[in-house]
């Protein structure tokens, strides 16, 4: 029978079939980060068991740390008994963390595809729902609670059921100053934040084959807020290049055997998915939220939606929505004021980002009494951005640079805005309080967070490009 | 993990839709913190810091609510298991909710709390039901019948997929029911270290 991708690699990693129905798939990869494993730890320790495959494992400090220059454990008094327990726990069973002070310490979800850790074709754990990121590389993930993170460090298994699967078909070709995160909030606007509950997704279509693969890992790292656990692109040739050389990928005669398997990947033409969706974005504008769900999305020429051209079932939130935000329908979204500017988190902090951040900011200022702040998404694209001078590009306009992190998109590491400040943010949650008590968050891709930084208004990317 | 067999008591209504795992519980400061008190931290707070007397469970009626009552898409963003042990510290371990995200519908069964989808033509009876009641009267969860009993009588059949029945029903320890497969597990690794051996290492070359 005609298999689809995801098919083909749930049955490759399907260990047997557990006595009450469910899956073992086995995990080729898992990646923790400080938040949540220490709690798996307590409980290894309290059960008195082992982690099965330490060499299979990495953790990261990401969440909690500081991103000021010059940090150490205690910049962010809230994150010190995280970083430390995760410490202790990595050492005691031999997994390698990329701690504080790390050259290669980041985001988990930059770090693990940029060092070549998770690989097409394989699966992923980790305990955190943007874990779905690194299936821009054809990867399988599944972000994970502490339970079964537990589960992972101790069977190298998930007990699943097979989700459905979806296709997210995205034709056309994208126009200059459009990207990977105004398709995604696009398919967001289209199917909801539950539009793809239950399922896998496979995003495919010209538009997805002709992204770069950092652009893929940002459309992949919006699938849990599509509701989806899981979401992917067929690895392909770009896929293949992006990889070749990283750290740990396989090298010599592993690489040629991994890239003939790689090869062999594609779904099979005819397989069927359980639902279609066909998006076609040959005039897509660059999309921005308005409210406080990521579905909450207009064009940037748009304007605020009125809850009672709306169904009715979704007019209680959208009036929530409009008074958190301290919006009125009707008003036009182009030429809000804007109090601060951040550009990263794991969805768009990758060398590219900062790239396409960086040429809107060059030889401007950022407009006065608007606080901008860019966050590498690992020390590896802060020592790659710095060698090619961008963060004087982004210093001498008036940002702030900062060491890599999570910062301003978990609300974990101390950095967060001041109630009723409007933040322009290239992350992928704009939850109520996300990124602060009161703060009115606007998801938007990196270009034009910079925009909005330098004109201080949200502005169209596209009226500051050369 | 304990079991659910069945569970009687009040139901609190909170019927919104997307309701998220940072509302229901906000990044928190202590490895070790009290759950319980971590529950709807912000919601449940008036811009003053006192408590809102208008979030449900603040009021007097709903503190013993036993099963909590609420719309589309419960539980989405993170995947804070947090956001399931607050409702476990205060003695919810039932969530009736319109349609629950993948991986909070997940960790519930990983702690012992039943989430129930009902019929799409019951679900608005049943909440009109828990609304009305007001925290008056006892509604009961039974996993072995898939019903749900309103203190009236009205009674609401569910669908749960056998394996998630089995599941919480026996309160089956995970991790020991799939460490009975560990020859199989061991065998698996043993094949792709064969035919892939680069999947099976994961090293620095």
């Amino acid at each position: 029978m005609p298999e689809t991708l995801f098919d083909k690699i749930w049955a490759a990693h399907l260990v047997a079939r557990r006595s009450d129905g469910r899956d073992l798939i086995y995990m080729d990869r898992h990646v923790l980060h400080e938040l949540h494993a220490p709690h798996a730890f307590h409980r290894l320790d309290e059960t008195q068991r082992q982690v099965r495959r330490s060499d299979l494992t990495f953790a990261v400090q990401d969440h909690t740390v500081a991103s000021r220059p010059g940090r150490d454990d205690t910049t962010n008094p809230e994150g010190t008994p995280f970083i430390r327990a995760m410490r202790e726990g990595t050492q005691r069973r031999g997994i390698k963390l990329f701690d504080l002070g790390d050259p290669e310490q980041g985001i988990s979800h930059v770090v693990a595809p940029e060092l070549g850790i998770v690989l097409p074709g394989t699966t992923y754990a980790c305990p955190d729902s943007h874990a779905c990121t690194v299936g821009g590389l054809g990867a399988l993930a599944f972000g994970v609670g502490t339970t079964e993170l537990e589960h992972v460090l101790a069977t190298q298994v998930i007990a699943l059921k097979k989700p459905k699967r979806l296709r997210v078909t995205v034709d056309g070709a994208l126009g200059a100053g459009v990207t990977a995160k105004d398709v995604a909030l696009r398919i967001l606007a289209e199917i909801g934040v539950d539009g793809g509950q239950g399922h896998a997704i496979e995003f495919a279509g010209p538009v997805i084959r002709a992204l770069p693969i950092e652009g893929r890992l940002t459309l992949c790292n919006l699938t849990i807020e599509m509701g989806s656990r899981s979401g992917f692109v067929a690895p392909d040739d770009s896929t293949f290049q992006w990889l070749a050389g990283r750290p740990f990928a396989p090298k010599g005669g592993d690489w040629d055997a991994a890239l003939k398997h790689w090869r062999g990947l594609a779904g099979d033409a005819e397989a069927r998915f359980d639902r279609e969706v066909t998006i076609d974005c040959s005039s897509l504008a660059p999309q921005i939220t308005w409210g406080i769900d990521p579905s909450q999305v207009i064009p940037i020429s748009g304007r605020v939606p009125d809850p009672a051209t709306a169904a009715s079932d979704r007019q209680p939130a959208m009036k929530r929505a409009l008074e958190y935000m301290g919006l009125t329908p009707g008003v036009a979204i182009e030429g809000l004021k804007v109090d601060r500017v951040f550009i990263g988190s794991c969805t768009n902090s990758r060398l590219p980002d900062l790239e396409e951040a960086a040429a809107i900011v060059r030889g401007r200022r950022v407009a006065e009494g608007v606080a901008a702040l860019v966050v590498p998404g690992s020390s590896t694209v802060k020592r790659e951005a710095e060698a090619l001078g961008l963060d004087r590009v982004f210093r001498d306009a008036g940002f702030a640079w900062g060491e890599s992190g999570c910062s301003m998109c978990a609300g974990g590491n101390g950095d967060k805005g001041k109630s009723g400040e409007r933040s322009v943010s290239t992350t992928n949650r704009n939850f109520e309080g996300r990124q602060g008590q009161g703060v009115r968050t606007h998801l938007v891709s990196p270009g034009m967070a910079a925009a909005a930084a330098i004109t201080g208004k949200i502005t169209d990317v596209r009226k500051l490009v050369a | 993990m304990e079991p659910f067999v069945s569970l009687t008591g009040v139901a609190v209504p909170l019927l919104a839709d997307d309701i998220n795992t940072d509302q229901i519980t906000p990044v928190h400061r202590d490895l070790h913190p009290d759950y319980g008190k971590l529950l709807f931290a912000r919601k449940r707070k008036r811009a003053d810091g006192s408590d809102d007397p208008a979030f449900p469970l603040n009021q007097p009626q709903f503190r013993q609510a036993k099963i909590l009552v609420t719309g589309r898409n419960f539980g989405c963003g993170s995947s804070r298991e947090s956001a399931v042990w607050a409702f476990v510290a205060i003695g919810i371990r039932c969530i009736v909710a319109r349609s629950f995200a993948d991986i909070y519908r997940d960790n519930c069964l990983k702690n012992g709390v039943l989430p129930v989808t009902l019929a799409p033509a019951d679900a608005p009876t049943f909440e009109s039901l828990v609304v009305a009641s007001n925290g008056g009267g006892a509604f009961t969860a039974d996993l072995r019948t898939q019903t749900v009993t309103a203190p009236g009588g009205e009674v609401f059949k569910f669908d749960i997929p056998p394996e998630d029945r089995t599941t919480l029903l026996e309160g089956l320890d995970d991790i020991g029911l799939t460490l009975k497969h560990a020859d199989e597990i061991a065998a698996w690794e043993s094949r792709m270290q064969r035919e892939r051996p680069w999947l099976q290492t994961a090293r620095r070359s």
